[in-house]
């Protein structure tokens, strides 16, 4: 935005470069404070909506703050400049900050439960494919096995592709929640 | 102390003196507290002129306006003027009442969700659940209508909450921990500007609607001082530079001048001031102004790098940043004379291309010439409002504001039938000055009602409605890009408004002869209370310049 050399008195023109508005490319995790009010998702939802920005992933739970809630979004940054998508979100009233998390900086998890129909010598192989996931069996019964796993989006999605040859009845995702790393407070 | 009352403690505190509104079951017990209220309420007929009013109030003089309706239809009608306040960044509380509590939720008499149909288009929004908590919500409201990007805040009180008693102790601060706008402006990035406007060779001062909102015209003017820059406006911001002079180029954007989309065509640097390039300013966005490197002033984050990317943006107050950034320009003792090639250019584009329409020897009344005709009457001195259409476009070009808060009209939103309730607001608000509505024949239909309010209440608006007959604005898109099918553009003879106007208890005059045009005007403006002027003006006549949809400035036709 600021171009080099502004101690300097003189400035030429096409030292001037504009770094705003481009797209990073990447997957955004935002991590947003805001007031626990009624209608304050609607706003933040109804805000992507209209905006046209897609969210991916939305996950909204308490703080140990009870005035306060945390919505966590995942937003594509191919498709959407992201700084407009934070000041956007920045003028919601009830909005108290936003952090834009980075991938390196921070750790992300998302909670998932698989529904598979198998038995007899199919059941041991989505076991296996479980333990490398490091999934529990939360639920058995004669002809369905539940799992539940945890752990990144990609994560996830790998383990959902190895079972979906293996009669996948259903599967459910939370949305991803994520943490900064360090001492600070994300 | 009833709620009510609290309502209207705070409504004095903050400075409200007059009120636009029309009762309902949702909203009786705040309609019995005006009853011993100092408070000034007019009744409007229809909530969506009460919403327009407030607006005009707010616009001709810079306060929060105030509308008031009840639950249901009193709430959707006023869903149009809030977000023709939120496109234009007008300060608006508006209070709905809403159905009983215990209520809500289940389709209950004259229920609407308030608060959900109007989310997308407020700058906040209020529902009170606790009765205790409505003198803190009323100071909250205001206090966002009115700071940063100024907009529209509604705050929906159910009736049996408004009902209540309370424990009313007057609130003397807001905390608003979520909201805090910024003001000053970054020094360094001032300091930026400064070298890069004495850097520039052939700059340009784009100034926006922010500068009227942010009372910093004096500002602007010093900056312009400070060297030759030449400064364009956007709709919004006519006014705030005077419209006259060597270094004014005219109206920029798709009816402004050649003057002005030529000037950002070639620029090297453009300097953004409270303006937030809409596309009805930029024409094709990957064409516009390709030279140019931007300075973005401000008070809104989200409009920096929203449409066109910033070199130097700068977040906060015009009317902060300019005196700053006027004196950073100054102490760099840049050399004038580089303007002079840039100067010279402009001034033959100016001598080619003045605005310009075809005059007939006949008595026929061209609009263009109505609107020069209503600016020698006024002698540029009134309180001009305008419809939307193409009488909005002429209004604009040949009517030379030379003071901000002059020109009232719907920019973003382009709402017919802002006109005559937006008029009857500003003239509440400024009674010594003459207020004078330049209306379409089609957008005045739109909220006529009001002058029944204009009438009972004596507030003396003068309107002038320029009768084209049609949907002109319409017409025009029609004859020029859709092969002249002309499709229900074409109102007739109806109504007669002089009887329409005697019916309203209002002066009609019709006016049909050019050569006495002007002393006409003059003495309908002279006559004392609402008057209705049928002005009679050619039918097919097209608002040029024009840049066509989508196109590029420097393919301005016409
Ligand atoms: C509420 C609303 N409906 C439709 C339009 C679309 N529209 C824009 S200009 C226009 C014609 C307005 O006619 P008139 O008021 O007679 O103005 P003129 O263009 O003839 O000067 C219309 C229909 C609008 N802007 N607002
Ligand atoms: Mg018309």
């Amino acid at each position: 935005m600021i171009a080099d050399g502004s101690t300097s008195e003189t400035l030429s023109l096409d030292d001037l470069h504009a770094s705003v508005g481009v797209r990073s490319g990447r997957k955004h995790v935002l991590s947003i404070l805001v007031e626990n009010k009624p209608g304050v998702l609607t706003r933040v939802a109804g805000l992507f909506t209209r905006r046209g920005f897609n969210i991916d992933t939305l996950a909204v739970g308490p703080t140990d703050d009870d005035a306060i809630s945390r919505i966590t979004l995942t937003v594509d940054g191919a498709l959407h400049p992201i700084d407009q998508v934070t000041k956007q979100l920045h003028k919601l009233v009830n909005v108290l900050k936003i952090r834009d998390l980075e991938p390196g900086d921070s750790l992300a998890r998302e909670l998932a439960l698989f529904k598979v129909t198998v038995d007899g010598a199919q059941r041991a192989e989505v076991m296996q494919i479980c333990d490398v996931f490091r999934g529990k069996v939360v639920d058995v019964s004669k002809e369905s096995v539940i799992f539940e796993v945890t752990g990144t989006t990609e994560k996830i999605t790998a383990f959902d592709e190895m079972l979906k040859p293996f009669g996948l009845v259903e599967m459910m995702r939370t949305g991803e929640i994520a943490i900064a790393r360090g001492r600070d407070a994300t | 102390m009833r709620a009510v009352d609290a309502i209207m403690e705070c409504l004095k505190a903050e400075g409200v003196e007059v009120v636009f509104g029309l009762p309902g079951g949702a909203n009786l017990p705040t309609y019995d507290a005006l009853v011993d209220s100092e408070i000034r309420h007019i009744l409007v007929r229809h909530e969506a002129g009460g919403g327009h009013a407030a607006e005009g109030y707010a616009k001709a003089t810079g306060k929060v306006g105030v509308a008031f309706g009840t639950s249901g239809p009193g709430a959707t009608n006023l869903v149009t003027p809030i977000v023709d306040a939120m496109m234009d960044s007008v300060p608006v509380v508006f209070m709905t009442g809403q159905i009983r509590s215990d209520l809500l939720g289940t389709d209950g008499f004259q229920e609407a969700d308030t608060i959900g149909i109007t989310m997308p288009g407020v700058k906040h929004s209020f529902m009170v659940t606790d009765a205790e908590d409505i003198p803190r919500t009323i100071h909250e409201a205001f206090y966002i209508a009115r700071s940063g990007r100024p907009g529209p805040v509604v705050v929906d009180i159910p009736v049996d909450v408004s009902r209540a008693e309370i424990n009313y102790v007057p609130v003397t601060e807001v905390s608003l921990p979520g909201y805090q706008p910024n003001i000053d402006g970054n020094a360094k990035q001032i300091r930026q500007a400064a070298k890069a406007l004495a850097a520039a060779k052939r700059p340009v001062l784009y100034v926006g609607g922010g500068v009227v909102l942010g009372d910093a015209s004096e500002e602007l003017r010093a900056l312009v001082a400070s060297d030759r820059f030449p400064v364009t406006s956007t709709l919004m911001g006519l006014g705030s530079f005077p419209s006259e002079g060597t270094q004014w180029l005219g109206m920029l954007g798709m009816h402004g001048t050649r003057t002005a989309n030529y000037s950002m065509d070639q620029a090297d640097l453009i300097c953004a001031i409270g303006a937030r390039f809409d596309d009805r300013i930029t024409g094709k966005l990957d064409e516009f102004a390709p030279h140019a490197k931007f300075i973005h002033i401000d008070v809104d984050p989200a409009e920096i790098s929203k449409n066109v990317p910033a070199h130097i943006p700068i977040v906060g107050d015009v009317k902060s940043i300019l005196p700053h950034l006027t004196s950073e320009y100054r102490a760099l003792g840049a050399d004038s004379a580089r303007l002079d090639d840039w100067l010279a250019q402009i001034a033959s584009w100016k001598k080619e291309f003045p605005l310009t329409y075809n005059d007939t020897d006949d008595s026929e009344i061209r609009p263009q010439y109505m609107v020069e005709a209503v600016y020698e009457a006024t002698g540029g001195n009134a309180i001009i409002c305008s419809d939307v259409g193409q009488h909005q476009m002429w209004t604009a070009q040949y009517y030379h504001f030379p003071e901000p808060r002059r020109w009232i009209n719907s920019g973003g939103l382009g709402t017919m039938g802002f006109g005559l309730p937006a008029a009857m607001g500003a003239k509440v608000g400024c009674p010594d000055q003459d207020v004078v509505l330049i209306a379409g024949d089609g957008s005045i239909q739109m909220n006529i009602q009001e002058l029944a309010a204009c009438s009972q209440e004596g507030i003396d608006v003068k309107v002038l409605i320029m009768n084209n007959g049609c949907l002109g604005m319409v017409r025009q898109w029609q004859e020029l890009f859709w092969e002249q099918r002309y499709s229900h553009v074409d109102m007739g003879d109806f109504p007669d408004y002089v009887k329409l106007a005697e019916a309203y208890g209002a002066t009609g005059i019709r006016l049909t002869d050019k050569s006495t045009l002007v002393d006409d005007i003059r003495a309908a403006i002279a006559t004392p209370g609402p008057v209705v002027v049928d002005v009679r003006v050619t039918e097919e006549e097209n608002v040029y310049p024009m840049i066509s949809p989508g196109m590029p400035a420097r393919d301005m036709v016409g």
